[in-house]
């Protein structure tokens, strides 16, 4: 009976959420693949970043969060599955990349870097490995009011080499704050690759230098990214603290869409997406469980519809208003219009004018 | 009530405000069971616990960026930089993440970043620095450096308050050597506005931190020898910077001079004196002119800090110089 093995349990998941994770991670490549056509008919603004081959490490890996006890995910560049897992929505993201006054952040920043604390992911900044202290301290506010509640940081290889990713692991390993960091070692960081990143084999072997547990998983089993996260989220809402989990996969595609990768060995590329792309792996796994491909190309069309919808919305979107620009810096805005001075030197004469008493103070 | 030192009133502020609410904590390094270098934090712990006087690894980053994750979640984190001068090691924590945190992701960052600042105590480049001018260039983080005892006091509680990151500047030169009877009951002193130290009709004196006091010497000095009546502002805050109270001042004395303890070159003076420019060189009868340290690393030995720091032999210079001018 094919229901009987679809409700087999691998990793504890039912049939409803397996089939959810494959939704996530097809969203996650149509997305990009949709952004893709916007960067060429340059739509795009800026860079466009691609997770091809890294959909199973990212949304594996944010599913293991508990969305209703509010935890909390900090993203990278390639963890637009994970953010799509936290409620990010398509429409957000493609208003971003097109620099859109009603993108989340009106147009400030770019690509994935936004966040919301209420949906539960939180906006990443270029400089790697500074999100890791960041999330200590967000996680060790848990600890401190006693919410039952988890974080998760994601770095990549290159990441592990900084000092904030230092800092700030081995400060939420001291403080045994409720944090899961997760390696994404997609061998490279831009053009270097790890071996000349680190003497380390295995990064997950980092975490003996900060006393913690460290683990390794398949990166392009979603079922096993989602394992190994589950049980660290579990660990960590036990009050057991940090652990430290290397996930290896593979980047197909460059740093950014211009990158050509000539950086990269002969026949890499196509070995991975031949043999190890996380999406067919998947698509066989639930193909053995009982899954018909019927099922699956509905998914398929309703996140095509999705894409179809949002891009819709975000072309019609407005580009933000110049003197946007000026405000939300501090809580309290400053009285003083920051651009006085372009209404030119006769406005600050007329303001400030001294009167006929050249040559004395007034006193 | 008895008097305080500058010191004193840094820990009052911070054990009232910890008692007020329950969401402000103390990190730094050594600030708990010892109390602190110099031991601003003494008996906080004690009074408030482990969880919430925690002393951290050596890792002024992580200090930083778990005091801005905290503050996101509604926390009003203070953290201590052992000695102001390591604030560098923080830098792009505070300008990448913090300053940024509010503009472009909606973040908010309550919390404090103090320390001791400062020289005239022998410190060496790496106990003496004034790392103001640095974080002046960066927008979203506000910038206080009180001079007197109930200006700590007052600014501090305001800057726990604060729902941006205010980075607390304390003078370590002023932590024993001043002395204040304080206001009784709750005492605040917002961010933002300048203090007239002493009023005067012939020469403005711009400054704020250890060289108010210098400059009130100079002051006295220059009363008393050459019946020169300066003016004294001190600016407590750098960001926001009270403009107002600087032309004001402007507009009554024609005359300024600035005087910081930091490095020439760069230095806040720089910019007061260019909004000086813009918005008030009608006023002037004088250049604008600056005394401060000599654009050089802050050396140990007595001779040659005192040759480099700004001395009231400088001021009471530069103040004759404009008066004649």
């Amino acid at each position: 009976m094919a229901t009987a093995q679809r409700t087999q349990p691998r990793g504890g998941l039912d049939a409803a959420a397996k089939l959810e994770l494959y939704y996530y991670m097809r969203l996650t490549r149509t997305l990009e693949e949709r952004l893709v056509n916007l960067y060429r008919q340059t739509k795009v603004v800026g860079g466009l970043f691609r997770s091809l081959g890294q959909e199973a490490d990212a949304v594996g890996s944010a599913y293991a969060l508990d969305r209703d006890r509010g935890d909390i995910l900090s993203p990278l560049i390639r963890n637009l599955g994970s953010m799509l897992v936290q409620r990010a929505r398509p429409v957000e993201i493609i208003r971003q990349y097109m620099a859109k006054g009603d993108s989340p952040t009106r147009g400030r920043e770019l690509n994935i870097h936004y966040g919301d604390l209420v949906r539960g992911f939180i906006g990443q900044i270029s400089q790697l490995g500074d999100m890791v202290p960041v999330m200590a301290g967000v996680t060790l506010s848990f600890k401190m009011r006693g919410e039952p509640r988890v974080g998760l940081v994601y770095v990549g290889d290159g990441a592990t080499s900084t000092g904030a990713f230092h800092e700030g692991i081995n400060f939420a390993a001291v403080q045994r704050c409720p944090l899961v960091v997760i390696v994404e070692n997609n061998g490279y960081a831009y053009s270097t690759p790890l071996s000349k990143q680190t003497a380390v084999r295995d990064l997950k072997d980092k975490a003996l230098g900060y006393g913690i547990p460290g683990e390794q998983a398949d990166g392009n089993d979603v079922l096993a990214t989602y394992e190994v996260t589950k049980r660290a989220v579990d660990r960590a809402r036990r009050g057991e603290g940090v652990t430290l989990i290397e996930l290896i996969t593979y980047r197909r595609k460059g740093h950014a869409e211009h990158d050509n990768q000539s950086y990269v060995p002969p026949g890499e590329i196509e070995r991975w997406e031949r043999e190890n792309d996380p999406i067919d792996r998947y698509v066989a796994v639930l193909a053995s469980e009982g899954v018909s491909p019927a099922e699956l190309a509905a998914i398929d069309a309703r996140v095509q519809v999705e894409v179809d919808e949002a891009t819709d919305e975000a072309e019609r979107s407005p580009m933000p208003e110049p003197r946007d620009a000026l405000v939300g810096i501090y809580a309290d805005p400053p009285v003083v219009d920051p651009l006085w001075f372009r209404a030119g030197v006769r406005s600050a004469v007329e303001t400030h004018e001294r009167p006929a008493s050249w040559g004395t103070h007034d006193g | 009530m008895a008097e305080v030192t500058y010191l004193e009133a840094i820990r009052q502020a911070l054990f009232e405000e910890m008692e007020r609410d329950p969401n402000v904590f103390c990190l730094g390094e050594d600030i708990g069971a010892y109390g602190g270098a110099f031991k601003v934090t003494d008996g906080l712990q004690a009074r408030f616990g482990e969880a919430r006087v925690i002393d951290t690894p050596i890792s002024e980053a992580a200090i930083v960026g778990a005091a801005a994750g905290a503050a996101h979640m509604g926390m009003r984190p203070v953290c201590e930089m052992q000695f102001i001068d390591f604030i560098s090691c923080a830098y792009d924590m505070l300008t990448n993440y913090v300053a940024t945190a509010r503009y472009r992701a909606m973040l908010p960052c309550p919390m404090v970043v103090r320390g001791p600042s400062g020289g005239y105590v022998r410190g060496g480049p790496f106990h003496s620095q004034n790392p103001e001018a640095a974080f002046l260039h960066t927008p979203g983080l506000k910038i206080v450096c009180p001079a007197t005892v109930s200006d700590a006091k007052g600014l501090l509680k305001s800057a726990i308050r604060d729902d941006d990151c205010v980075l607390f500047f304390e003078h370590k030169y002023l932590y024993r050597r001043i002395k204040e009877e304080l206001p009784t009951g709750e005492h605040l002193v917002p961010i933002g506005t300048a203090r007239i130290a002493r009023e005067g009709r012939d020469v403005s004196i711009i400054t704020y931190a250890a060289t108010v006091w210098k400059a009130l010497e100079a002051a006295d000095q220059l009363a008393a020898e050459e019946g020169i009546s300066v003016e004294v502002l001190d600016l407590r805050s750098l960001q926001p910077m009270d403009d107002e109270a600087i032309l004001a001042t402007v507009r009554k004395t024609n005359r300024v001079l600035i005087v910081h303890e930091d490095t020439r070159t760069g230095g806040v003076a720089g910019e007061i004196t260019a909004r000086i420019n813009e918005q008030a060189f009608e006023w002037l009868d004088a250049p604008v002119l600056r005394v401060t340290a000599a654009d050089v690393p802050l050396p140990y030995s007595p001779p040659l800090e005192d040759y480099v720091l700004p001395q009231v032999a400088d001021i009471v210079a530069g103040v004759r110089r404009l008066a004649r001018y």
